[in-house]
C-alpha cells in the first residue's frame, strides 16, 4: 500500500489482540492502509468491525485496557509510532494526529472550564503562555463557529448543546495544527440538521487547513458526500479500499454490495421491507483462518472456507479481499 | 449559593427544636436515677429529696422549657455579655447534676482532648484513605488493590474496641513503646514533652485511623474507578496530557465530588463517635464525658452534649451539600 512516499500516515500489518478472561480476541488483524496529506478517507463498516480500535491502536489510545498492538510499521512524520517512546507518542497524541470522538456529551470533562480544556494540548504541547493560549482558544472557537467566544471560554460543558459541544471537540482537536485528524463518528450522535451543520464545517475546515482526516463512520451516505477514498472494514480487516467513486460504482466484495443494498432509496416506489445483511458480525478468538464474512455471504465457495482472501489490486488504487468475482459470479483467477 | 445556604439555615432550627424535644423526651422515657450512683448509706427519703431538689418533681413540659431557656438564652446571653463587658453575665447556666458546674464549661474541657486525638485520627485516616483509593483504582486488581482491599476490609470489620487492645497488648504490654494510658494532664513545654504527646497519642490515633481510612479509601476508589472508564477521560488522553495530569487533574477532580461529601458528613462523628476507643485508651475526651453522664444518669449533660452531636450533623450535611455545589459546577441550587 505504501507506494506513494508521501503518505502523510502509513500503516502496515497492523494488528491489536485484546486479552480477555474469555480468551483473547482478535479485533484488528494485519490492517494495512496509507493516508495522503490532505485526504479524507472514509471508514466504513458495522460495530464491532475494528474502525475505532485501529484508528485508536495507532495512537496508543487503547493504553490502560488489556490490548496489545503490534505490526510492521505505522510511519507518521518521520517516526514509526509502534517502536517510539510513550512520551514521543504522547507528543503526537493532540499535536501530530487529533482525534474527536463520537459522544460530545461525555467526551467533555464536566467540572472543568471549555476554556480550560482547550488551552491544555496548548499549553502542554506549544508550550504557551496562559495568554497566549487563550487568545489561541478565542480564535479556535470563532473558528468552529461558536459565537462570543470570548465569553463563552469560560462556561462549562454542559452550558453547551450537543452540536456545539462537538464543535469544542473539534476545536480542540484541530489547535494544535494536526496533520492527520481522525473523527470517529463525529456526526452519531447528533441529530440530523446538526449533522449536516458540522459536516459544512468539516468541509470547510478542511479547505481552510488542509488537513488529512480518517472519518469513521456508518452511514454510507456521509461518506458519499465527503470522502476522497473508502475503506470497507469487516472482522478486523480491510476488506475493500477503493475511491468513493469506484467503490459506489462497482462495489466488488460481497459485504460492500450488501452495506450499499442496505440504504434505503427515497426515490421511486417504496420497497417491501428495508434489505438487511442476515447474521452477526464474528468475534474472532484468533487469526482468520478463513474469510471472516463467508458465514453471512451469498456467494461463499470451498476457498473462502479453507483461507483467508489477501487483498488484490483489481484498478488503480481500488483492491479488494475476496476469491468471488462479481463479473463472473464465479471464483476469481489470481 | 448563599440563598440557599441561609435558607437551609432557617430550616435548620425547628428541625434542631424538634430534635431537641424528641431527645429530652427519650431521655425521661428512659428508667435512670441520678441518685443511683450515691453511697447505699442514703436512705429513701433523702434519696427522693434530691430527686425533688434537681427538679424532677416538676412536669415535664416545664423541665424541658427550663432546658431551653437555659441553654439556648440564658447561655449565650452570658457570653454576650461577658465579651461586652455589659452585664454580671450570671443567668442560671445547664448544670451537670453530677459535678454541679455548668455543662457547656465540661464540654470545653474536653473538646481539646477529643479533637487531639479523634480529629487528627480522622486528618491521618483521610490523607491515607485517598492516595490508596487513587492507586487501587487505578492498577485495579494488581497487589498493591489486593493488600488495600483486605486491609480495608480488616479494618472496616473488626471493631476499635479489639483493635484498640490488640494495640496496646502488643505495643505496651509486650514491647514498652508506648504508655497504654492517655494523660490528658500532660503539658507541652519543650521538645521532650512533645515527643512524649506523639508517643500517647499514637495508638488511639492509629487505630481509628484504620477504621476511618478504611471506609474513605472504599469510596475513594469506587469513584475513581466510575469515573476512570469515562469518555473524557479518552479525550484527555487523545489531547496527549501526562497519564498523571490525565488521573490526577481530570480523574481526581471529578471523583473527589462524592468523596468529600462523605468526608464532610464524617466531621460530625469525630465528636461523638469515637466513645469506644476513648474508654479503651483512657481519652478523658467528649466521648468518656457521655458515657460517665449516661451512667450517672446526668440528664441535662447527656441532653446538652446529643443535642450538641445533633447540631453538628445538621451543620456538616449542609456544608456536605455546599461543597458538592462548589466542586460540581452542574450543580446549582438557587
Amino acid at each position: 500500500m505504501s507506494e506513494n512516499g508521501a503518505a502523510v500516515l502509513d500503516v502496515k500489518d497492523l494488528r491489536t489482540v485484546f486479552e480477555t478472561g474469555q480468551g483473547a480476541i482478535h479485533a484488528v488483524n494485519s490492517v494495512s492502509f496509507d493516508l495522503k496529506p490532505g485526504e479524507l478517507l472514509g471508514v466504513v463498516g458495522e460495530s464491532g468491525s475494528g474502525k475505532s480500535v485501529t484508528m485508536m491502536s495507532l495512537i496508543g489510545l487503547l493504553g490502560t485496557t488489556a490490548a496489545i498492538v503490534e505490526g510492521a510499521h505505522v510511519n507518521f512524520d518521520g517516526m514509526d509510532l509502534l517502536k517510539v517512546s510513550e512520551d514521543d507518542l504522547r507528543a503526537v497524541r493532540g499535536a501530530g494526529i487529533g482525534f474527536v470522538f463520537q459522544d460530545p456529551m461525555t467526551s467533555l470533562n464536566p467540572v472543568f472550564t471549555v476554556g480550560f480544556q482547550l488551552m491544555e494540548p496548548l499549553r502542554n504541547h506549544m508550550g504557551m503562555s496562559k495568554a497566549a493560549a487563550r487568545s489561541r482558544a478565542v480564535e479556535l472557537l470563532e473558528l468552529v463557529g461558536i459565537a462570543d467566544a470570548e465569553k463563552r471560554l469560560s462556561d462549562y460543558p454542559h452550558q453547551f448543546s450537543g452540536g456545539m459541544r462537538q464543535r469544542v471537540m473539534i476545536a480542540m482537536a484541530l489547535s494544535c495544527d494536526p496533520k492527520v485528524l481522525i473523527a470517529d463518528e463525529p456526526t452519531t450522535a447528533l441529530d440530523v440538521t446538526i449533522q449536516a451543520q458540522i459536516l459544512e464545517l468539516m468541509k470547510e475546515l478542511r479547505r481552510k487547513l488542509g488537513m488529512a482526516i480518517v472519518w469513521i463512520t456508518h452511514d454510507l451516505g456521509v461518506i458519499a458526500g465527503i470522502a476522497d477514498r473508502v475503506m470497507v472494514m469487516y472482522g478486523g480487516q480491510i476488506v475493500e479500499l477503493a475511491p468513493v467513486i469506484q467503490l459506489f460504482e462497482n462495489p466488488q466484495h460481497p459485504y460492500t454490495r450488501a452495506l450499499l443494498q442496505t440504504v434505503p432509496s427515497v426515490r421511486g416506489s417504496r420497497t417491501e421491507r428495508l434489505r438487511v445483511i442476515e447474521g452477526q458480525p464474528p468475534i474472532l478468538f484468533s487469526p482468520p483462518q478463513k474469510c471472516s464474512y463467508s458465514a453471512r455471504c451469498n456467494h461463499a465457495f470451498d476457498r473462502c472456507l479453507s483461507a483467508d482472501p489477501k487483498r488484490i489490486r483489481i484498478a488503480d488504487g481500488h483492491d479488494v479481499a475476496c476469491f468471488w468475482d462479481p463479473e463472473t459470479g464465479g471464483p476469481r483467477d489470481e | 449559593m448563599l440563598n440557599y445556604t441561609i435558607r437551609r439555615l432557617l430550616l435548620a432550627i425547628p428541625t434542631l427544636i424538634a430534635i431537641s424535644l424528641i431527645i429530652f423526651l427519650l431521655l425521661d422515657l428512659a428508667p435512670s436515677d441520678p441518685t443511683a450512683n450515691l453511697p447505699l448509706t442514703i436512705p429513701p427519703e433523702v434519696r427522693e429529696k434530691i430527686r425533688q431538689s434537681l427538679g424532677l418533681g416538676d412536669p415535664i413540659y416545664i423541665r424541658y422549657l427550663l432546658w431551653c431557656k437555659q441553654f439556648f438564652i440564658n447561655e449565650p446571653l452570658n457570653i454576650l455579655e461577658q465579651w461586652l463587658g455589659w452585664g454580671e453575665g450570671d443567668r442560671l447556666r445547664v448544670l451537670s447534676w453530677q459535678t454541679r458546674s455548668p455543662v457547656v464549661d465540661l464540654i470545653v474541657e474536653r473538646t481539646p482532648q477529643t479533637l487531639w486525638v479523634v480529629g487528627m485520627s480522622y486528618v491521618v485516616g483521610v490523607a491515607i484513605a485517598l492516595p490508596i483509593g487513587i492507586i487501587s483504582a487505578y492498577r485495579q486488581y494488581s497487589w498493591f488493590d489486593q493488600i488495600g482491599t483486605f486491609v480495608s476490609m480488616v479494618g472496616f470489620s473488626v471493631p476499635t474496641f479489639f483493635t484498640g487492645v490488640l494495640v496496646i497488648v502488643i505495643f505496651s504490654v509486650w514491647l514498652g513503646w508506648f504508655p497504654s494510658i492517655y494523660d490528658t494532664t500532660h503539658e507541652v513545654t519543650d521538645w521532650e514533652s512533645f515527643l512524649f504527646q506523639v508517643r500517647q497519642m499514637i495508638m488511639p490515633v492509629a487505630v481509628l485511623a484504620l477504621f476511618n481510612a478504611a471506609q474513605i479509601s472504599r469510596f475513594m476508589r469506587a469513584s475513581m474507578l466510575d469515573n476512570l472508564n469515562q469518555d473524557y477521560v479518552r479525550t484527555a488522553r487523545a489531547k496527549g496530557l501526562r497519564e498523571r495530569t490525565v488521573v490526577l487533574i481530570h480523574v481526581l477532580r471529578n471523583s473527589l465530588i462524592p468523596v468529600v461529601t462523605v468526608i464532610a458528613l464524617g466531621v460530625p462523628q469525630i465528636f461523638g463517635g469515637a466513645i469506644i476507643t476513648e474508654q479503651v485508651f483512657k481519652v478523658n475526651g467528649l466521648g468518656q464525658l457521655l458515657i460517665i453522664s449516661i451512667q450517672g444518669g446526668d440528664l441535662p449533660t447527656v441532653q446538652t452534649l446529643t443535642f450538641i452531636f445533633a447540631v453538628l450533623i445538621i451543620v456538616f450535611n449542609l456544608v456536605a451539600d455546599v461543597l458538592y455545589g462548589i466542586l460540581d459546577p452542574r450543580i446549582r441550587y438557587d
